[in-house]
Parts: C-alpha cells; structure tokens; sequence
C-alpha cells in the first residue's frame, strides 16, 4: 500500500491496530523522496538515517504496548528557520548555511515529546523572506502539481513536501502568509495560529510582532491535530499567551447552520485572478447551501494593508537581522580584513541575498531620522486601523472568507526581478498578520490545473470556529480525495 | 525618485552592507518603487489614531529573579568563525 498518501489520522489508526509498522510508514515516505526529491527540491537536509532509527524506536514502544501519541511515528518535515539542536538549521541562507543550533525550538521539541519521526529540514525563502521560495540561497523548490511552477512561499518546501508525499505533516512559519499561501499553490491546508498561540522561542526572528509558526497537512483533521500539540504557553517567549488550550480536534463537526460569514470587499476586488473569484463564489454558495449566512463587509483600512506590513515588516528585519555581524555564528569573511567594521560590511554582503539586502535598507530606512514618523509611525498607526477593521466585522460575523492568493501558482522566474509585484502575492494574507488574528487555507477547486486556496479568518484565539468552517467545507466539496494526496509529479 | 542614490549609500552605511555600484542603482531603482508604493499610507489623516507595535494585550512580563539553567560557554562559543581562550575573537576595533 502507498502508504505515503495518507494522512497522519488514518496512519495513527493503522499504527495502533499494528496493521503496519512505523518503519514501513517512514521506508515508504522515503521512497517517494528517492523518487521525486530531485525534481521537487523540498528538502535542504534530509535525515533517513536517524528516522529509520526513530521509527523502530517506536516500533519497540508499540510492541511493549506502550501508551501511543496521536503523532508517533508519523513522517514529520519541519522549515529550516527553527532551531533543531546538533542538526543544521540554515534558513536557506549563506550566512548561517553551517549553522548547528545548540537548542531547539518549543514548537519543535513539543513535536519530538510526541515521538514524530522527522523526516528533514525544508527549503524556503531566505529568512523566510518571499512568496516563491526563489529566494533560497541554494535551490528552488518546485511545486508537485506542475514543475514548471513555484510552491509559493515562504514555506514552499514544506508545503511541496506534504503535497508531494514527502512527508505526511509539516511545520512552516507565516509573518505575511508563508503558511497560508504556499498551502493554498500546493493544494494542502496551512494554518497561521492566533500571534502568541505558539511560541516562538528557536525560531529564527524575521518581524517578531508578525512571526507566528504553524501546521502544513493534508487535511484539517490532521491540521487540528498537530495545532493540539504545538499551541500552548511557553516561559521562553515573552510574548505567548498564558491561555487554555482545547482539544482542537472536537472542533471538527459538520455543521455551519446559522454561522455568520464575512465576505471581505477589498478582497475580492482587483487583482484577483477571475477563476479565483469564481471558485471563492462558489465555496460562499456551498457554504449558503449548508446553512451559513454569508455577507459582504466593507473593511475599507485593508486597501493599506499591504504598504503597511512593506513598513513594519522590513523595519523590524532589518533590527532582527543585525545580529547576524559575523562574531558569534554564522558566516564570516574568510579574507585578512583591516578592522571590525569592514568584517561587519563584508560578512553581510557576501552572507545576504538579494531580497533580503532589500528588505534590511528598506527597514533601516523607515527606521531613520526623518524618516520615522513618515513611514513607521504613520504605519503603526493604520495597523490600529486595520486591527479596529476586523474588531468590528467580527462584531457581526463569526468568520471571514477571502482567496488565500490573488492567483493559482505562477511561472518559475515569473515574478522574481520585480519586487513590488512579488509582494502583490500577499494581499490577501497580510490584513491577517497584521491583526494577530488566525486564519486557515484550504483547497477550494482549481484553474489550468493548479489548485486554489481558500481562506478563512477568525477572532483572536478562536482557531475552534475556523477549523469547523475549514471541515465542513471540506466534508461538503468533495476535493478530498485530492487534498489528501496532489502529488501527480 | 522617493530615494536618491545617496540616500542609498547612506543607508547601506547604517545597515553594515557593502554594495556595489551595480546594486546601489538596483536599490535605487527598486526601493523607490516600494516607496512611492507605501507612500499611500501618507494620505491617511492618523492624527487621532495611536499607533499598535504589538497585537497582545500583554505588558510587563516579569518572572522571579532566579539563577536559572543557561548554556555551556563551550557550546555557545560551538559555532563562533573565531575563538580564543573561551571568547570570541574580533578583527581590531580601534
């Protein structure tokens, strides 16, 4: 049996029932990436070795009849932007391309408390900065449903690596929609959690008022799943929240009568690809037919949105990414230098790619003297707005829809010398960052055979009402089949 | 031009980025695009709006004055370029 086609649910089943072994689960997972790796690309470090290894380990565990976590054994990828100790952390960079952490992120360690099987660290946008993952420091990562197209991004590895086969579940990180719009352009359901639902602690920081890390699956159940594990407080991060965390996985039942959906204006309007639109239509229809009120609403600070988060984002890169000076890891120019400073101007030259170098002149900018006030201020104070936006449409709506991407998945190369259109690719997304609030992607139909992603936002902390729109939708469209394995490379 | 190539330099300066001449007109170029772009968040009348650095109701978040468990100097100096004697080594600063 392709084992590697199913979802982490289903071989949780067949696990315990003994009906396979986790070393099978992990042989075939590897299989798929003996097969396909080369033209995917998902992966920057692979790791069979030591999952072969963790899965017997758990083989052991099921045949001494030990208790079993929901997640034992299961093939599990994790972005390369989160700390794994003694195993490289890159984040797709040259300047930490020998990165060994010496600690490893909550998010992650919580993982391997549950005995995941990890399966390797995924490719992505340098810094996590891009929505193509063409921004990688070694290699493009290739989308499953056509070759010729990117995975979007940031994390694109990890969503390719699901949507090919090449894990059963992964990790990704969203400050803009790194999650959410890679989920949507594979076809695979990506969830960017509440700011402060998931610590942070071992992430490598991009803008650490937006950074948020969250699941990568092939449906929501296993979404819901893996969100039970990774949510909750942690004494590392000074900025998660002390909150209780539910059973996400009881949120999932079928009903949405009587909800009331949300239809952003502003986002549904201009530079949104026709047969996105259409297939969003028709979601809202199915969602009228099972008895959901849906409504259009006016959020009229979102048309700023994106110039906002082009502010805030890079200014806060551009202080984050200032430790990275050659001293105490990373890159370092390897030639005699004079002194310090030109060891600090080379280093980062050499070390830093393209978008980010844009990214940190850009936030030194809005960050300078005369500057200031114009640019980051006056941006703080329309994130305000925007934030006072979703408040009152969530006065009166308990969701709101929108696409995940303004597109299907574009060309390799496509958008890759012009910036400004690049981060056009967000639109929809980054209202969410901004806000703090949560929102899901999941797969709603297709154009010239690339899926589209439909996204679902909520109030703060209410990840419950999301995921059940996100299961109802998906028990009632029937791409199921679909969304559980796109893999068609 | 909402940045002049001086501009460029001067924040290329305070960035600690060395830039070539090919990139500082690249930059030029592209950060006055993203510029002229965000620069329609300046219509907005904010003048009675604060400002949101962060989305959490959260202030001050205190824990008790505690020695607690922090890395070993020998695995914190594990990735530094250079080292000597249990520091990191620096080209000469002054």
């Amino acid at each position: 049996m392709e084992l590697y086609k199913l979802t982490a649910h289903e071989l949780h089943r067949m696990l315990k029932e003994r009906k396979i072994s986790a070393f099978e689960l992990c042989r075939s997972v590897f299989s798929r990436v003996g097969e396909f790796e080369d033209k995917i690309k998902a992966y920057i470090t692979l790791t069979e070795e030591q999952a072969l290894t963790k899965a017997r380990e758990v083989d052991e565990k099921i045949k001494a009849g030990e208790r079993l976590s929901s997640l034992a054994g299961i093939p599990t990828a994790i972005k390369d932007n989160m700390c794994t100790k003694g195993l490289l952390t890159t984040c797709a960079s040259k300047i930490l391309q020998n990165y060994m952490p010496i600690y490893t992120a909550t998010a992650v360690e919580r993982l391997f408390a549950q005995d995941i099987v990890l399966t390797g660290k995924t490719n992505m946008d340098e810094f996590a900065m891009g929505s193509s993952t063409e921004n990688s420091a070694f290699f493009a990562t290739r989308n499953p449903w056509n070759l010729e197209t990117v995975p979007g991004g940031s994390s694109g590895g990890s969503a390719a690596a699901v949507a090919a086969g090449e894990a059963i579940l992964s990790l990704g990180s969203d400050t803009g929609g790194s999650i959410r719009q890679p989920a949507a352009l594979c076809g695979v359901v990506g969830l960017k959690p509440t700011y402060g639902l998931v610590s942070r602690y071992g992430l490598v920081a991009f803008a650490s008022s937006l950074d948020q890390i969250g699941p990568i699956t092939k449906d929501v159940m296993d979404c819901a799943l893996l969100l039970n594990y990774i949510a909750g407080h942690d004494p590392l991060d000074s900025t998660s929240l002390r909150v209780e965390i539910p059973d996400y996985t009881k949120a999932l039942v079928d009903e949405v009568k009587g909800l009331k959906i949300g239809v952003p204006v502003e986002l549904m309007g201009e530079g949104i690809q026709t047969e996105v639109r259409e297939a969003i239509e028709s979601a809202i229809k199915l969602l009228e037919d099972l008895g959901a009120c849906c409504q259009e609403v006016s959020l009229p600070h979102l048309d700023y949105a994106l110039s906002a988060y082009y502010i805030i984002a890079p200014a806060e890169a551009s202080s984050n990414l200032a430790r990275f000076d050659g001293v105490r890891y990373g890159y370092r120019v390897p030639e005699k230098v004079e002194d310090i400073m030109e060891m600090y101007f080379r280093t980062r030259a050499e070390g830093f790619g393209n978008e980010v170098k844009r990214r940190i002149m850009l936030g030194t900018y809005a960050l300078s003297a005369g500057y200031y006030e114009a640019y980051y201020g006056q941006a703080q104070k329309i994130r305000t707005l925007i934030v006072n936006d979703f408040n009152k449409a969530f006065e009166k709506f308990d969701v709101l829809i929108s696409p995940t991407s303004p597109s299907v998945a574009f060309k390799i190369g496509e958008k890759y010398e012009d910036p400004l259109r690049m981060y056009m690719s967000d639109i929809c997304t980054i209202p969410v960052n901004l806000a703090g609030i949560p929102a899901i992607s999941i797969p709603c139909g297709e154009a010239d055979g690339l899926p589209i992603g439909l996204q679902i936002m909520g109030k703060p902390l209410d990840e419950e009402t999301i995921l059940r729109v996100a299961y109802t939708f998906e028990q009632n469209f029937g791409f199921k089949e679909k969304t559980k394995f796109v893999g068609n490379v | 031009m909402a940045i002049s190539k001086k501009e460029v330099e001067h924040v290329a300066w305070l960035a600690r980025l060395f830039l070539t001449e090919e990139e500082k007109e690249r930059f030029t170029k592209q950060l006055s695009q993203i510029l002229d772009h965000a620069g329609k968040i300046a219509k907005l009348d904010t003048s009675k709006v604060p400002p949101t650095s962060h989305v959490l109701p959260l202030k001050n978040v205190f824990r008790g004055d505690k020695t607690r468990f922090s890395l070993p100097r020998e695995e914190v100096l594990s990735n530094a370029p250079k080292k000597e004697d249990g520091s990191f080594l620096v080209p000469k600063i002054i």
